[in-house]
């Protein structure tokens, strides 16, 4: 990164201060309703809101009530405790778990391979391929919804996780590609060469070779993969129908309808369905940030 | 070097059963063909086919048990609804705005930015934070400080007599609030992507311009804005587009009470079932539209690069 002094103070304290005012923001909207979360619905009506929280009330959960801590008593805030008790929401947390999950996994075994040849191998037809799987980043996933429907009710797939992770699979497949080709791309092709020298087959050269120099390119793609898997809304909402199988971002809007007046529960659900994308993405920010913009600039 | 690179000798239009056999002949090339082919299979059957069948739809009354032939009739339908039209305006509002406005901040942020200071590594991480976050539980927590009584922005718009009456009961407030949760939502990410455009020009470049006399202003209009354009038209399409399918923000923020033409659609396949072949028609509206979105973007990006 390039680095310039600052001309004078002023100018540095200009520039941090755009810069603070910048984090203050973005940051705003999750503490407040991580404050939202904490607080008593006395404190939460209150006129003019408070800016510090200063009611925070606990409630034990107990074995029995929350599946996630059975066993344990732990003291919790009152709003995360009726969400922790809702078993459709924690349902909801596993399917998404599940759904997400076996995308990834889908995702990086197909995705990588097809990288891989598109990185590496010459073959007629590889550039339109590249472009035809990025093309499917802008398509609008509510075009085909009702031609899913139709398709997964004569298939029997409607409200199971194989309807939904069929076409989250496409939307996030493009993603999976583009990152693992950007990162085969930057590998020296050195060692493959050297493995294909000792006679090894394309196979062998990348699932010996490739794949294990590519681990921490295939963890952060698979990272983002999960995420945007984590996220997805508009086809678990189609496509399912109850808590055996919908995802936590199908139960939340819900949460919300069922709640109607319980904020402090909206607000917890909330932090809760974020919480743990927020800590993987500091957690590996520096390649996120990379495989995210790798695209832009080439 | 590598095997990969060499090529089947002929690849003539006269002998193309040779050159077919060129490239499956070769273990390699062949190999190449294996590896995508999941890809292609995924891409053809779950996107090429359901748009195809969904054109093939949109051209018949779908009732259960009963398919008539109706030719446009269901674009006819949707075209004479007024909700579709309010729909396609909201759409509208939100793309110009929220891509407007993303641009613009987007722009000023990398600008601010782009030079090397303590504390980076924390603003990349602070400023990616909103992307992470699922679309859906933003447009919750954006309603949450929308809400009468408790949300903080209900609070500021009420004590400044911003709004009359609750933000989320008014039409065009919630349609404005929608744009702003947007707006917070993807600027950090255009930020970012406009960021490493900036990063890839040769710092030479500005000190040329420099020793030619050209003042900060001119650096920025003639050096930086070309060589980024780009950049900036990548991050715009991708906006554009995503800003286009709007769902998952509208659906929470406004509880279904705000159509966008994606949330439109999904009304009409999902909820009102006899409306399946209309709602059909929306969605190839989308789609089409979309496409005709990318194609002026990408024409606009061909022309640029050339004169460039």
């Amino acid at each position: 990164m390039r680095s310039k002094p600052f001309t004078s103070p002023l100018h540095a304290t200009g520039f941090y201060v755009t810069v603070v005012f910048f984090a203050f923001v973005t940051l705003f909207p999750l503490l407040w309703v991580l404050k939202m979360s904490l607080i008593s619905s006395t404190e939460l009506f209150a006129s003019p809101p408070t800016i510090l929280p200063e009611s925070i009330t606990f409630k034990s959960l107990t074995a029995g009530t929350c599946p996630l801590f059975a066993g344990i008593e732990v003291p919790c805030p009152v709003n995360f405790e009726t969400v922790f008790i809702d078993p459709i929401f924690i349902a909801g947390l596993a399917n998404t778990l599940v759904i997400a999950g076996i995308t990834t996994a889908i995702c990086l075994v197909v995705g990588s391979m097809a990288a891989y040849a598109l990185a590496r191998l010459t073959f007629y037809g590889n550039k339109p391929t590249l472009s035809l799987v990025l093309a499917i980043t802008f398509f609008p996933a509510v075009a085909i919804i009702a031609p899913l429907f139709l398709l997964f009710q004569k298939l029997g797939l409607i409200n199971t996780y194989w309807g939904i992770i069929i076409p989250d699979v496409l939307f996030a497949l493009p993603l999976t590609v583009y990152l693992l080709v950007a990162y085969f791309r930057e590998l020296p092709e050195d060692l493959e060469e050297a493995a294909k020298m000792d006679g090894a087959n394309i196979w062998q050269a990348f699932f010996k070779v490739t794949v294990p120099l590519s681990i921490p390119g295939i963890v952060t793609t698979g990272l983002l993969t999960f995420i945007y898997a984590w996220n997805e809304f508009l086809f678990a909402n189609t496509l399912s129908f109850d808590e055996t199988v919908q995802p936590a971002t199908v139960v939340i809007p819900q949460f919300a309808s069922t709640y109607t007046t319980d904020y402090g529960a909206q607000a917890a659900a909330s932090i809760i369905l974020t919480a743990p994308l927020v800590l993987l993405v500091l957690f590996f920010q520096r390649k996120i940030v990379a495989g995210l913009t790798a695209g832009a600039v080439k | 070097m590598s095997v990969a690179t060499e090529r089947a000798p002929s690849r003539g239009i006269a002998t193309p059963w040779r050159s077919i056999k060129g490239e499956f002949g070769d273990s390699d090339k062949r190999t190449g063909y294996i590896m995508v082919l999941p890809t292609l299979v995924i891409v053809l059957l779950i996107a090429a086919g359901p748009i195809a069948y969904a054109i093939y739809l949109s051209l018949w009354r779908i009732l259960p048990g009963d398919w008539t032939f109706v030719g446009l009739g269901n674009y006819a339908t949707l075209f004479s609804d007024p909700e579709f039209y309010t729909a396609l305006f909201n759409t509208a509002v939100f793309t110009i705005g929220s891509v407007a406005l993303e641009g613009a901040f987007g722009l000023t942020i990398a600008l601010v930015l782009n030079r090397g200071f303590v504390g980076q590594g924390a603003a990349r991480a602070i400023a990616i934070v909103p992307w992470a976050f699922p679309t859906v539980v933003s447009g919750i927590m954006w309603r949450l400080m929308y809400t009468d009584q408790v949300g903080i922005f209900a609070y500021i718009a009420d004590s400044l007599g911003l709004v009359d009456g609750p933000i989320l009961a008014n039409t065009t407030a919630v349609l404005i609030g929608a744009i702003i949760s947007d707006v917070w939502k993807t600027t950090p990410f255009v930020a970012l992507l406009l960021l490493a455009g900036m990063q890839v020009i040769p710092l030479d470049v500005y000190e040329a311009a420099r020793v030619d006399g050209a003042t900060k202003w001119q650096q920025f209009t003639r050096v930086t804005l070309p060589l980024l354009r780009p950049a900036i038209m990548v991050a715009l399409l991708f906006r554009t587009l995503d800003a286009w399918r709007v769902y998952d923000l509208f659906w929470a923020l406004t509880d279904r009470s705000l159509d966008s033409l994606s949330v439109y659609t999904f009304k009409f396949v999902r909820i009102s079932q006899l409306n399946l072949s209309v709602g059909n028609a929306a969605a190839v509206f989308v789609f089409l539209s979309s496409l005709l979105i990318a194609a002026v973007f990408i024409k606009v990006l061909g022309t640029r690069a050339q004169e460039a």
